[in-house]
């Protein structure tokens, strides 16, 4: 996946906003979601920061 | 295949414990597209893509290629997925890797016992037809694609429709879920290097193993084209005929477990809403199955591409994303930004798409 942008937004942070492969997303914080699971990945590699909320 | 040919495979089925429901493939015929109703969806450069429900093409190569439900397809079909090249790479690096997959649910696959002395031979059945003949590749894998079965298949007339069928021993080792995570990938190579090829017929744990080695490349060849359909992968050593009485409600209902494609276009119902300030509103979208895992949402934005109508009237709004009380069940969605309206707390009403290039997609695949 290709992830260009992800920030939580101002729900108790319990979603993140994310672009994946040019399309924009809402994410919720399931480990078994791929999306959610692929950003985790991503963030602990180092390669993506989840900004915070507005 | 004859008559008493069926039922005495049908019998040997019978004493593996799965007369019916036997397919542990899901839109194996190809006939639901949800995504895409038809359409070609092109796959270019490191990347996946999903066509015909429950099937995704991925590309880790120089070439491209598109994914399309059409047809064209054997007797007693109705569909298949074509895979065409439309950027041919005729020197694939070692780990570049080209297929066509299906990722199975633990769940669906538990019975089979993998990863134990216990575990059960499975067969692999399909349709397939290509503008290439000669020996093709594809593998059975664990999610952690360190537990891999390679097997190969012949093409011996192009543009033909031929039936395969592959006969797996059941894993007695290696990681395998009987959760809601992934099960088992099936997966057919379209063009793999040789690190990521191995020998047919034999369990491996050679990492990330998807096709044999010395197979056809159908990324190779530049407007070549690979089809399949009824796809099955059943217990036991015998391949039964395709499980064709499944519904085509049965087969979308499972196939939502995954995917929930809740609008495609204009003036389309999405549910109740109510504004919970002036300028949020909040409204709850039911599964029509419990989702695998809490879905992702992807909505289309743009001016005005829903509508909220209420106490006479209807406010508009652009955008729409996920609510934190989600769950597999239920999508609480929101407005992102409220346009040109005049909300009141505590009013009701419904949402409703306005723009004929609205989406509202729900996924939870694999």
């Amino acid at each position: 996946m290709n992830i260009t942008s992800a920030k939580y937004t101002d729900n108790d942070n319990a979603i993140i906003q994310a672009t994946i492969d040019g399309t924009e997303m809402s994410v919720p914080l399931d480990p078994a979601n791929r999306h959610y699971a692929e950003i985790m990945r991503q963030v602990e590699a180092g390669t993506l920061v989840v900004a915070e909320a507005d | 295949m004859s008559k008493a040919r069926g039922l005495a495979d049908l019998g040997n089925v019978y004493d593996d414990g799965a007369l019916s429901n036997r397919s542990k493939i899901i839109n194996g015929a190809m006939v639901i597209d949800q995504r895409n109703a038809g359409a070609s969806v092109a796959v270019s450069g490191s990347g996946s893509a999903y066509s015909t429900d429950r099937w995704s093409g991925f590309n880790s190569s120089d070439g491209a290629f598109t994914l399309q439900q059409v047809t064209d397809a054997p007797t007693g079909f109705t569909h298949s997925l074509k895979f065409t090249t439309t950027t041919a790479d005729a020197s694939l690096g070692s780990t570049q890797h080209v297929g066509l997959r299906q990722m199975i649910e633990g769940y669906n696959v538990s019975d089979l016992a993998f990863g134990s002395s216990d575990a059960k031979t499975v067969t692999v059945s399909f349709w397939v037809k290509s503008s290439l003949t000669g020996a093709f590749g594809g593998a059975l894998l664990n999610a952690a694609e360190n537990r891999s079965f390679p097997f190969s298949y012949t093409i011996n007339s192009a543009d033909t429709w031929e039936y395969k069928t592959v006969t797996i021993t059941g894993d007695t080792t290696g990681s395998w879920s009987t959760g809601n995570s992934t099960g088992f990938r099936l997966t057919f190579g379209l063009g793999v290097g040789s690190s990521y090829s191995g020998t047919a017929g034999a369990w491996t744990s050679s990492a990330y193993t998807y096709s044999v080695t010395g197979a056809v490349s159908v990324i190779g060849t530049l407007n070549a084209t690979w089809q399949i359909t009824g796809v099955q992968l059943e217990v036991g050593d015998t391949a039964t005929p395709f499980e064709h009485p499944r519904s085509y409600s049965d087969e979308l209902s499972r196939c939502q477990r995954y995917f929930y494609s809740a609008a495609d276009g204009t003036a389309q119902a999405l549910g109740m809403g109510v504004y919970y300030t002036t300028t949020q509103m909040f409204g709850a979208i039911t599964f029509p199955v419990t989702m695998r895992a809490t879905p992702t949402l992807a909505a289309a934005s743009g001016s005005q591409y829903y509508e909220f109508i209420r106490d006479g009237g209807a406010d508009y709004f652009n955008s729409l994303s996920l609510g934190n009380r989600t769950t597999n069940k239920i999508g609480e969605i929101q407005n992102d930004s409220e346009v040109g309206g005049t909300g009141r707390i505590g009013y009701g009403g419904w949402i409703r798409t306005d723009n004929s290039s609205v989406y509202v997609h729900f996924d939870a695949e694999l």
